[in-house]
């Protein structure tokens, strides 16, 4: 009763599996050109990094790999979900926390690596909105008191170490309560950062080391937190125990302590835990 | 326990629900009953959910509804917002998401439905409406329920579009799956379990009370 067209089964079978083997081919083909750059005699690293650290780490991943042909698989994400992750057995080498006690806290529970927990950076956090927004942010807190502000974004406080320096300095600074309301969370640092740049936030507060890194520095405004309004956001990390490469991770631990890997974190924005004798040091 | 968040995913499920209801109904009758030779092309819009990542309708929504694209400006104009960080957001959203998991079983049911009898009320003088709400939505009933039940079930479990396009605000966009992963990532896992433990047993007996007491609901196994 019912006109339809049907094309012969096997006709669209050949379609879907010709399309599957051509999504195939295109994916193994450019795992095999970044394989192929830096796979020698120590074989794979795999990373766990805070977001705060999405595009440091690449540069550092690409120089290390430069340098020790080791290749770094590298998964970004919050520190809060990591830590739950290698407790549960994720398959990670190095662990870099954006919050120390972290690390701290695997140390004590025997999953890392004993004393192999190292302060690479102290983070700092800035008001940040896209340029041309009306949102004027040099003026500091005081521009969030503009009602016409809809959407502030942070990262969540509640797991999230970005979100609860800043959570802590909007209340130091006394306008917690007015913008209350209006905070929508991130998941991670790279999320609440992403609700800015796309608009859909009116301003945010994000890491320094996004808001200098290349890929957002041209396009938008920041205004850096005064560090006397939160605890110092001290970022750790640690060779995992149960590491399937412990010597690529080792490797990776003493490269970061580099005077080399220092200076590309300090173009980031990170304070130097050397440079800051008042640091309390893990 | 967050009740706060289990009672927002449950009105959340509870919208969608009635939407998918009111909407999927028609599109569901125009989809089994069109001799539009093309129609095949409608038929793989709406069952595109199932086969894309959440992450592909937070990344428009997100993208093409934020206040930097034509469409979300148009849609700030209409309504004095965008779309990410509402409940309006959640719930457009979550009704794309789950639009094939009503409109399938509606269509399924509708096609279950004798045509003689159909075609018999047509002839007695009854208009497509009339015969539309007395003979064929009587009768394939158990495919309505089953997309009802579907899209309720499928946006309380919701997860992924809501964590890229909520904010995660209490009371407005986070939803019970958001708080769980939240107490989790916090390390909280009492917490997280004794949500965890309620939405588990929630969504058991309501499955169970609908397969009790609708033998035929879930037409997805056993066909009318």
């Amino acid at each position: 009763m019912r006109k339809r067209i049907y094309a012969a089964p096997w006709v669209s079978a050949c379609a879907v599996l010709l399309a599957v083997a051509l999504l195939y081919f295109l994916s193994t083909e450019s795992v095999n050109a970044r394989q192929q750059a830096g796979s020698k005699a120590c074989g794979t690293v795999t990373v766990a990094a805070a977001s705060d650290l999405t595009y440091a780490m690449n540069e550092i991943a690409a120089n290390f790999q430069k340098a020790t042909g080791c290749t770094v698989r590298l998964s970004l994400g919050s520190s809060g979900n990591f830590l739950t992750q290698i407790e549960n057995g994720a398959p990670f080498d190095v662990f870099f926390s954006a919050d120390i006690s972290y690390p701290q806290k695997l140390e004590a529970m025997g999953l890392a690596a004993p004393g192999s927990t190292y302060l690479y950076g102290i983070g700092k956090i800035v008001l940040w909105t896209r340029k041309g927004s009306r949102v004027d942010v040099t003026q500091g807190f005081s521009a969030l008191r503009d009602s016409s502000i809809e959407k502030i974004s942070i990262a969540n406080p509640a797991h999230a170490p970005y979100g609860r320096a800043a959570e802590e300095a909007l209340r130091q600074a006394g306008v917690y309560e007015s913008v209350k309301s209006r905070l929508v969370l991130g998941e991670n640092i790279s999320q609440a950062a992403e609700f800015v740049e796309s608009g859909n936030a009116d301003v945010g507060i994000v890491a320094l080391s996004l808001a200098v890194s290349p890929a957002m520095k041209d396009k938008g405004v920041s205004w850096i937190i005064p560090e006397n309004l939160y605890t110092p956001i001290q970022q750790g990390m640690v060779v995992v125990r149960a590491a399937a490469n412990p010597q690529a991770a080792q490797q990776l631990l003493d490269y970061v302590k580099m005077p080399a890997t220092a200076a590309l974190l300090e173009r980031y924005g990170f304070a130097l835990p050397s440079k800051i004798p008042a640091a309390r040091k893990p | 326990m967050n009740w706060q968040a289990i009672a927002l995913s449950l009105k959340l499920a509870v919208c969608v629900a009635a939407i998918l209801l009111a909407a999927g109904l028609p599109i569901a009758y125009w989809v089994t009953f069109s001799r539009w030779r093309w129609k095949f092309l409608i038929e793989a819009i709406v069952a595109l959910p199932i086969v894309l990542p959440p992450t592909v309708l937070g990344y428009y929504i997100l993208m093409g509804l934020g206040p930097r694209h034509a469409g979300g400006r148009i849609w700030q104009a209409l309504f004095g917002h965008t779309l990410p960080f509402t409940f309006a957001g959640l719930l457009v959203a979550s009704v794309l998401y789950s639009l094939p998991f009503a409109v399938q079983p509606f269509s399924a049911g509708f096609e279950a439905v004798d045509r003689r009898l159909i075609e018999a009320s047509w002839t007695l003088g009854a208009s497509r409406l009339e015969t539309f709400f007395r003979v064929i939505l009587p009768l394939s009933a158990a495919g309505a329920v089953t997309g009802v039940v579907l899209s309720f079930a499928h946006t309380i479990g919701e997860f992924g579009v809501v964590l890229m396009v909520g904010g995660n605000i209490p009371g407005v966009t986070r939803t019970v799956s958001i708080d769980i992963y939240d107490q989790v990532q916090a390390a909280n896992y009492d917490a997280a379990n004794r949500t965890a433990l309620i939405l588990l047993l929630f969504s058991f007996v309501v499955l169970a009370v609908i397969y009790g007491t609708n033998r035929r609901a879930l037409s997805i196994w056993r066909r009318p």
